[in-house]
């Protein structure tokens, strides 16, 4: 089992340089030149190409590649091409609000979906599993920016529970801020618990056809015991492999809806990045989102193998 | 072995009838179990065996309509309520099933499984309820296997006493077997069998043993009922059942299950199918380990032995799916392995046990039957072939066009037989081909797979562990075990007069009927 995990993690490790490859080259063919952008339409040549040197926008690609790649190793990520400032000390601003948003969100909709899957699956085929497999069709269908504006009209215009947008800042207290995040939280968790939940539906019906079921029932657990102790875990394994994949949704989506919410965040940060070709800023940020999704994987694999003990001989 | 004696029943079914979406399912199903009695319920699948227990065990499916009363000392359990129900499963009346390799839950231990009977049921204390289960699985004979194991670690038949275990965890009044051994070896049957028997006396348990096997309840049961379309046809004591056989549905179960021994060798001709010294190996283990053998032309060739022994890997290897590590094999003359030519291939077909797994279940059954060309190219006249082939195997031509979840189980059979004819090869290899058949539907299959060789001279590499049908259907037989072949030779010859101590155990094993019961019922017999 741990050869599996050490292979496991070379591979994920491979991925990572390859993504980072991948990056750094498409950042290079993007329009636009950084230099010529900050100074504005009336900068001489000579102070454009001034400025590319002293932002190490000059000399050979893989100089630079790897330039990038050794700073980032030891944590220095580059200086902002517009703030000025290093990119970490912008990524640790930011990445306080998106990581509790991502969580929040993950949390979210687990929670949603677990109870929703369960019911649906203990009443397949009746009036609940129609209305949960609508109600969640619905959820997958509408884009999560929409959803996202549907909640500030309702709950910050109407019913003004809650702000429309911005985040004050952990300085205010914890409730202030979970509060800020509660809309972009449930904005981006719904789509995704309505999938996690229509995937534990069928894998909770796979499972509860198994003869070890039946094996339960015979020991006398009642219906709802059987379905907890035996079958979730065991449906839980597809469950897994999808909240995984959804992480990465997670994040891209995150870019969306701080926008909507103005959030200071990650993906608030890339967007204005792209926006005024703050190159080393996207690229940086960007391969730091790559490497939460790898990570997130490797940790669903070690999951996998808690979750099922046929998989931890290999 | 008392039995009749009109002693209180423990538990009495009185006029049980089962619909399920308007289709009766059990019509009128009585019968009673007295405290520590045995009572075999037999009948082919389908007939109602399964469900007559669901029923007892208030686990029928929520559409189902049930009428009829099951008493369980005294007690009504059709009127009781689901929470009741919940109580009395696992502590008056414990089930096993079938299928031992999914019958346990394969996230939990072993000590969890057991344990949790007990904790359902009883106030005790994590570590009492453990001990409980370790008592139990000391029981049923898995002294040294651990408590935190998981059911893959286990054999099929260590599984099979882990169900058991649970079962009786709470010392039941009535344990339900369902086919508690179809699923496993010979030897692993009796072993089984020898410990229901042991519970049945020690624990003073009472017993309703399902089964589709007649030598199975004549060895174990007090009582026997006659199970045919939800009906019971004839119910009387074990010896009294055998000795009159009244109704004809019994008489026709007692002589499928018996299939007569071959005749005598057919002629045989030139060798098709060779194996020299062939081995193969799986790190330390010696899966197949220096087998050598001829396959003539019109010849059966049968191969026993049990799970593990090596059959599996040996067929494979004779497939040229896997290469051997040692040895050769030969088809036609053509050496045979995994980077044979394809169009040779055509000369060696497989028909496995179970053919609805190997079936895509959207293709029509001529695609199906159809499908081996790809190793011959499709010829003109495929159609034609096609229903040439579904012909010689009893189905009709407009069979052809439905799909394979419109056939029964013999009947799909029959598709893959004519699946593995359509190349016109020269050797069939038979893995387990009829292990799944109830056996009235396995007779007729047989008796296509005869006429067949005896029409087109077929070869037939026949691979079972069931002796009854080996015996039936081929000239010589090889014994396999621990990857060896530990005894060969004609196939009467083995069976009357066995060399080897394994193949005897291994014939002493199968579960028989008593000869004496049988005087003047059946033309052949063991002896």
């Amino acid at each position: 089992m741990i050869r599996a995990l050490g292979r496991r993690a070379l591979s994920l490790l491979l991925a990572l340089i390859a993504a980072s490859v991948v990056i750094f080259v498409m950042l290079q063919a993007v329009p636009g030149d950084p230099a010529a952008f900050m100074l504005g339409m009336n900068a001489s040549e000579d102070a454009v190409a001034a400025l590319r040197a002293e932002l190490g926008l000059e000399g050979p690609l893989v100089v630079r590649y790897l330039a990038w790649i050794s700073g980032m190793l030891g944590g220095d990520f580059g200086t902002s091409y517009t703030y000025r400032v290093p990119v970490a000390e912008l990524v640790s601003e930011r990445i306080v609000v998106s990581a509790p948003l991502a969580v929040m969100a993950l949390v979210l909709s687990t929670v949603i979906a677990i109870p929703v899957g369960l019911i649906a699956a203990a009443r397949r085929g009746g009036v609940a599993d129609w209305g949960i497999m609508g109600g969640t069709q619905l959820g997958i269908a509408v884009p999560n920016f929409w959803f996202a504006m549907i909640l500030v009209l309702v709950f910050a215009v109407k019913l003004r529970w809650v702000s429309a947008g911005g985040f004050p800042g952990w300085d205010a207290g914890l409730w202030p801020g979970v509060r800020a995040l509660l809309l972009p939280a449930i904005a981006l968790a719904l789509p995704q618990a309505s999938i996690l939940a229509r995937v534990l539906r069928s894998a909770l019906l796979d499972t509860l056809d198994q003869d070890y079921i039946r094996t339960a029932r015979a020991k006398g657990l009642s219906r709802r015991a059987t379905v907890v102790r035996h079958a979730l875990r065991n449906a839980m394994i597809p469950v897994l492999t999808i909240l995984g994949l959804q992480f990465s949704f997670l994040l891209a989506g995150a870019i969306i809806i701080e926008n909507v919410f103005f959030l200071p965040g990650l993906g608030r940060l890339i967007f204005q990045g792209i926006t005024q070709r703050d190159l080393i800023v996207v690229q940086s940020v960007t391969m730091l989102l790559v490497f939460a999704v790898i990570l997130v994987t490797f940790l669903v694999d070690l999951a996998y193998t808690f979750a099922d003990p046929r998989l931890r001989r290999r | 072995m008392s039995a009749l004696a009109p002693c209180p029943s423990l538990l009495a079914i009185d006029g049980l009838s089962v619909a399920i979406q308007g289709t009766d399912l059990l019509r009128e199903v009585s019968f009673d179990i007295a405290p520590g009695e045995v009572m075999g319920l037999v009948g082919e699948s389908g007939s109602g065996k399964s469900l007559t227990a669901l029923a007892i065990m208030g686990l029928l499916p929520d559409s189902s309509d049930m009428r009829g009363a099951v008493r369980l000392e005294g007690a009504d359990l059709t009127v009781l309520p689901e929470r009741a129900l919940c109580e009395m499963r696992g502590r008056d009346i414990g089930m096993i099933f079938q299928e031992p390799m999914t019958a346990l839950n394969p996230v939990h231990t072993i000590g969890a499984q057991v344990a949790e009977t007990v904790r359902l049921h009883r106030r005790a204390s994590r570590a009492e309820a453990r001990a409980i289960a370790r008592d139990r699985l000391d029981r049923v004979g898995l002294s040294h296997i651990g408590l935190d194991r998981y059911p893959h670690e286990l054999s099929g038949g260590q599984r099979q006493r882990v169900c058991i275990a649970l079962a009786i965890a709470l010392r039941p009044k009535l344990l339900i077997a369902d086919e508690p051994t179809t699923a496993l070896d010979v030897t692993t049957q009796t072993q089984i069998l020898d410990l229901l028997r042991d519970l049945v006396r020690d624990e003073g348990m009472a017993l309703l043993l399902i089964t589709h096997d007649l030598g199975v309840v004549a060895g174990m049961a007090d009582r026997v009922a006659v199970m045919k379309s939800g009906q019971i046809v004839e119910s009387d004591t074990t010896e009294a059942l055998f000795r009159t056989m009244r109704h004809p549905y019994t008489r026709a179960l007692l002589a499928a299950s018996r299939p007569a021994a071959r005749v005598a060798p057919s002629t045989v001709g030139a060798p098709v199918l060779e194996a020299h010294d062939v081995a193969r190996h799986y790190g330390a283990t010696r899966a197949v380990d220096g087998v050598s053998f001829t396959l003539h032309a019109g010849e059966s060739l049968g191969l026993v032995g049990e799970s593990g022994c090596g059959k599996s890997t040996l067929t494979r290897v004779l497939l040229g799916l896997e290469p051997a590590d040692a040895g050769r094999v030969s088809l036609l003359g053509t050496p045979v392995g995994p980077e044979m030519p394809t169009a040779a291939r055509a000369a060696q077909q497989v028909v496995f046990q179970d053919p609805y797994g190997s079936f895509n279940p959207r293709w029509r059954v001529a695609d199906l039957v159809a499908e081996p060309f790809h190793l011959t190219g499709r010829p003109a006249d495929a159609e034609a072939k096609v229903i040439a082939a579904l012909e010689a195997v009893g189905l009709a031509a407009g069979d052809a066009r439905k799909y394979p979840h419109a056939f029964s189980g013999g009947q799909r059979q029959r598709i893959a037989i004519a699946r593995a004819l359509i190349t016109r090869p020269k050797v069939l290899i038979l893995d387990e081909a009829v292990s799944a058949l109830d056996v009235r539907v396995r007779a007729q299959v047989l008796d296509v797979l005869s006429d067949l060789q005896k029409r087109l001279g077929l070869s037939y590499v026949f691979i079972s562990h069931d002796l009854s049908v080996v015996r039936a259907i081929t000239d010589r037989v090889m014994v396999m075990q621990s990857g060896r072949i530990v005894e060969e030779g004609v196939t009467n010859e083995v069976f009357f007069n066995p060399q080897a101590a394994y193949t005897a155990a291994l014939i002493n094993a199968a579960p028989v009927i008593p000869e004496a019961w049988l005087d003047g019922h059946v033309g052949w017999s063991w002896a």
